[in-house]
């Protein structure tokens, strides 16, 4: 009824307004947090003396804490540092204040006494140093994957060495988060993706019962993943010093800590190869996949692990070996972003393959055409793609434009064209099992409004417009009677974290769960009408609130072994096309049009479809071109927006994008998901156009002016 | 320091700290919390209010300078027509840059700006949307469909 349809977003009107409220907009009687940060790379701490102390109300330490350790993928984070700080930034102390004012004059009053230690700093330095930050090599987490004989020589071999930069997710809303301790419950309010894992980490460091914490999501100001598992630490900090002291609390982040402490997308260093038959026929592939973590572990497990079963691209390849590891460093901690751990790897593998085109005389999109995985293919890990595989159709369907950009090259109206496809397992897959799983509360009030709970939250993405979409469709009323509530940990049980694509599929299948049951119910009244439906079911009091659930399918990646098996339950696929206009003398690129042609299955609302894909192909262009930061001896040197260059509205290139739908058997209405697989691969499909324009080869992101200007004398 | 100020078509009166900043001014002594404070450098553009007819970042302003002036903020405009091209275009997606947009444009249209629109919103950054249906949402709302 209401799917593939354009509803209005559910929140829109509110945001348009400046009447939604985030968390910094609601001014309670609060104490004031701040935290005390390291100012070294690597250190041991020996004291931490305040000069000011008026309006002091407790300085918090590791001693204080009932969980000194964020038991999370693996348990090295310390919520405060114990007596070794290991990044420029980390929280060491935190302190309660009465004002804001008198909490930052303490902070900045504060003297930290340490000794300082020497620090590494590169990821492939550091897995042979004396340094150790964590365990006997600093290796967080490796992967093997061996498929068929691993790499094989053939007629043709390419290689490269890529090495991609950090990106920072520059959510417009920094972190913060209010908790008060009233009544033997701890409650904490904030801007969030992932209130299961805020509670996981509040209960740890507070040790009281998940049964006494709530945590209420407010409306979150974007998150691409910056919100998936930092919120965990903010949280635990404003907690502990409510628990504490009693008193309600607040801490909210400025700008520059947010830059320096929070997590980033991982630096990256890929040694790759493939080769091919001479007609074309990729034979197999090598892929050596490392990333910089930074200090502590947070996701890196999981990022690397999602990087490594992409890695080799989405092409039916026999032999193929990849290795793959996450390495601490002295540096900011990196973690979740949009796409996790997909777009470095991907911008190696989809330059890779186009150089091997070029060296076998093939056309690119003939190269990719003859090789793409399709339905009934193998993936690298021995994944048979038996349901929803639309990736050969998305990229026949931009083949109509890579003839026509081909045109306006030689009218001399674009300098270059390039392109890149990609695919992006669904929800959280093999390295997620134990975690896959979503409630879904729905009530029906008796004036026939709609209460909606999940366990997955709205961060901007739409969740709250699609769910009402598909509860309006499954219950066969009007979605404007649909309220979606945000998240509260006490209405609904872990639906675990609001990432990897995964809610419109993993609680959209809850709520149609839920609705199904209320669908049967209503049918016992013999109505037509739905409001008639209501005021006869309560007449006769029959159950109007329902529990939904969804499992995902069993998958059968194999950890221990040659890294073989289902990782994922299902894909989406992205291919696209990039044309470009460059500047030989300045560097300069602009991306002035980019078409991209996605299958995520059915398009629940095209409208905010759109906006993710559109959203995605400017944060991987401003990856791709402008995004740098800086970071010398562990140390940011660009925190704010000034020096750390984001796209603006001039810089927006037309964008075309077309929706290849194939139904997933097990999506909700057949939808799979769709936020994160456009901005995997419009990075390579930028520099395969700069290739294209120039004939310069470049092996790294960000791609500067001065790279292309570098190469040119 | 007392200042004479007209808000959102209200006048006021009051003693103002000559330290606090206009965005502060507005949301914590005001309760005017639709301004947003983003990047609080003047970048973003998320604080955007109308001083005396022309957009300033309300970060980088001391609040004793609207004296004698007249502001406005996002609560200050009730123009349907501005939310409904945003809503119906989705223009929003997180919604915390959204404000900003909204001012902007909403002073566009009262001053007949018509060109170069994606120069004029380069003032303010939005990370979720990728600004294309933004500018899609200001040009209809300031009734300029082709460009």
């Amino acid at each position: 009824m209401f799917i593939g349809s354009r509803v209005f977003r559910v929140d829109g009107f509110e945001k348009c307004m400046g009447i939604t409220k985030y968390i910094d907009d609601y001014f309670v009687d609060a104490y004031t947090v701040k935290t005390i940060r390291s100012p070294k790379p690597h250190i041991k701490i020996k004291g931490i003396k305040l000069k000011y102390t008026t309006g002091l109300i407790k300085l918090i330490t590791s001693k204080d804490l009932k969980g000194k350790y964020w038991k999370f993928v693996l348990s090295d984070y310390p919520f405060l540092a114990t007596h070794k700080a290991r990044f420029i930034g980390e929280a060491i102390a935190l302190i309660v204040a009465d004002t804001e004012y008198n909490a930052q004059k303490i902070v900045d009053s504060a003297v930290i006494e340490y000794e300082e230690l020497p620090g590494v700093f590169d990821p492939v330095e550091a897995m042979k140093s004396k340094i150790k930050i964590y365990g006997k090599d600093n290796i967080f987490t490796k992967y093997r994957i061996k498929k068929g004989r691993g790499f094989i020589e053939d007629d043709v071999v390419v290689e490269g060495v890529f090495k991609t930069g950090y990106q920072v997710h520059m959510y417009m809303e920094p972190m913060g988060m209010i908790a008060t301790y009233e009544n033997s419950i701890l409650t904490v309010y904030g801007s969030m993706q992932c209130p299961f894992y805020v509670l996981d980490a509040v209960c740890q460091i507070t040790g009281l019962p998940k049964s006494r914490v709530r945590i209420l999501q407010t409306p979150t100001g974007g998150g691409f993943g910056g919100k998936e598992d930092m919120p965990s630490l903010v949280a635990a900090h404003v907690a502990i010093a409510s628990y504490l002291t009693g008193r309600p609390c607040k801490l909210i982040y400025d700008r520059e800590e947010d830059f320096i402490s929070m997590s980033k997308r991982h630096p990256s260093y890929i040694e790759i190869k493939y080769s091919a038959t001479k007609e074309g026929r990729i034979k197999s592939a090598y892929v050596k996949y490392i990333l910089n973590a930074g200090a502590y572990s947070t996701l890196s497990p999981i990022v690397l692990w999602r990087g490594t079963v992409h890695a080799a691209g989405p092409y039916e390849i026999e032999n193929v070996f990849i290795e793959s590891y996450a390495v601490a460093t002295n540096t900011v901690p990196c973690g979740a972003f949009r796409g996790f751990g997909q777009p470095q790897v991907n911008f190696a593998n989809e330059s890779l393959i186009d150089d091997l085109a070029d060296k076998l005389g093939i056309d690119p999109f003939e190269l990719r055409e003859k090789n793409i995985l399709k339905k009934n293919s193998l993936t690298h890990t021995g994944q048979l793609l038996n349901d929803s595989c639309g990736m050969p159709d998305v990229l026949r369907r931009i083949k109509k434009d890579y003839i026509e950009a081909k045109k306006r090259k030689e009218k001399g109206l674009i300098d270059g064209y390039g392109i890149a496809c990609n695919f992006y397992g669904v929800s959280l897959g093999a390295r997620g099992r134990y975690l896959d799983k979503a409630y879904a509360k729905v009530s029906i009030q008796n004036d026939g409004s709609v209460n909606v709970f999940i366990g997955n939250t709205e961060i901007g993405q739409g969740a709250k417009t699609v769910i009402a979409q598909i509860a309006a469709t499954s219950l066969g009323c009007p979605v404007e009677v649909i309220n979606v509530n945000d998240v509260d940990t006490s209405a609904i049980l872990d639906s675990g974290p609001t990432v990897a694509s995964r809610t419109t599929l993993m609680s959209g299948n809850a709520v149609i769960d839920a609705c199904k049951k209320l669908k049967k119910t209503l049918d016992k009244t013999g109505s037509k009408n739905y409001f008639e439906k209501i005021k006869k079911a309560y007449e006769m009091k029959l159950k109007l609130e329902e529990i939904g659930f969804y499992n995902s399918p069993p998958t059968s990646f194999d950890f221990e072994g040659e890294g073989q098996g289902d990782a994922y339950v299902v894909y989406s696929y992205t291919a696209n096309l990039a044309e470009i206009k460059i500047d030989r003398d300045l560097g300069t690129v602009k991306v002035v049009r980019f078409t991209s042609a996605h299958d995520f299955g059915s398009v629940i609302n095209p409208s905010l479809a759109e906006g993710q894909i559109e959203g995605g192909i400017s944060q991987a262009i401003g990856y791709a071109l402008y995004e740098n930061l800086v970071v010398e001896n562990g140390k940011i040197m660009n925190p704010t927006f000034t020096d750390y260059v984001l796209q603006v509205s001039t810089q927006v290139p037309e964008i075309k994008t077309y929706f290849v739908p194939r139904r997933y058997s097990h999506g909700p209405f057949g939808a799979k998901g769709l936020a994160e697989s456009p901005i995997i691969t419009p990075a390579a499909s930028i520099r395969n156009a700069i290739k294209n324009a120039t004939g310069i080869l470049l092996y790294k992101l960000p791609m500067l002016p001065e790279d292309i200007v570098q190469n040119d004398y | 320091m007392i200042i004479d100020f007209k808000l959102n078509g209200k006048k006021y009166r009051m003693d103002v700290d000559e330290s606090m900043t206009l965005i502060d001014f507005l949301r914590k002594k005001m309760g005017l919390t639709g301004t947003k404070l983003s990047c609080g450098e003047g970048e973003c553009g998320s604080c955007t209010v109308i001083v005396n007819n022309k957009p300033v970042v309300s970060c980088l302003m001391m609040a004793v300078k609207i004296d004698k002036k007249e502001v406005i903020t996002v609560e200050g405009i009730n123009d349907k027509k501005l939310f409904e091209a945003f809503t119906k275009n989705a223009a929003t997606q997180c919604g915390f840059c959204t404000p900003g947009f909204v001012v902007y444009a909403y002073w566009m249209k009262k001053n007949k700006i018509r060109k170069n629109i994606e120069v004029e919103l380069s003032g303010n950054i939005c990370r979720c949307t990728g600004y294309t249906k933004i500018i899609d949402a200001v040009k209809e709302y300031i009734g300029n469909k082709g460009s």
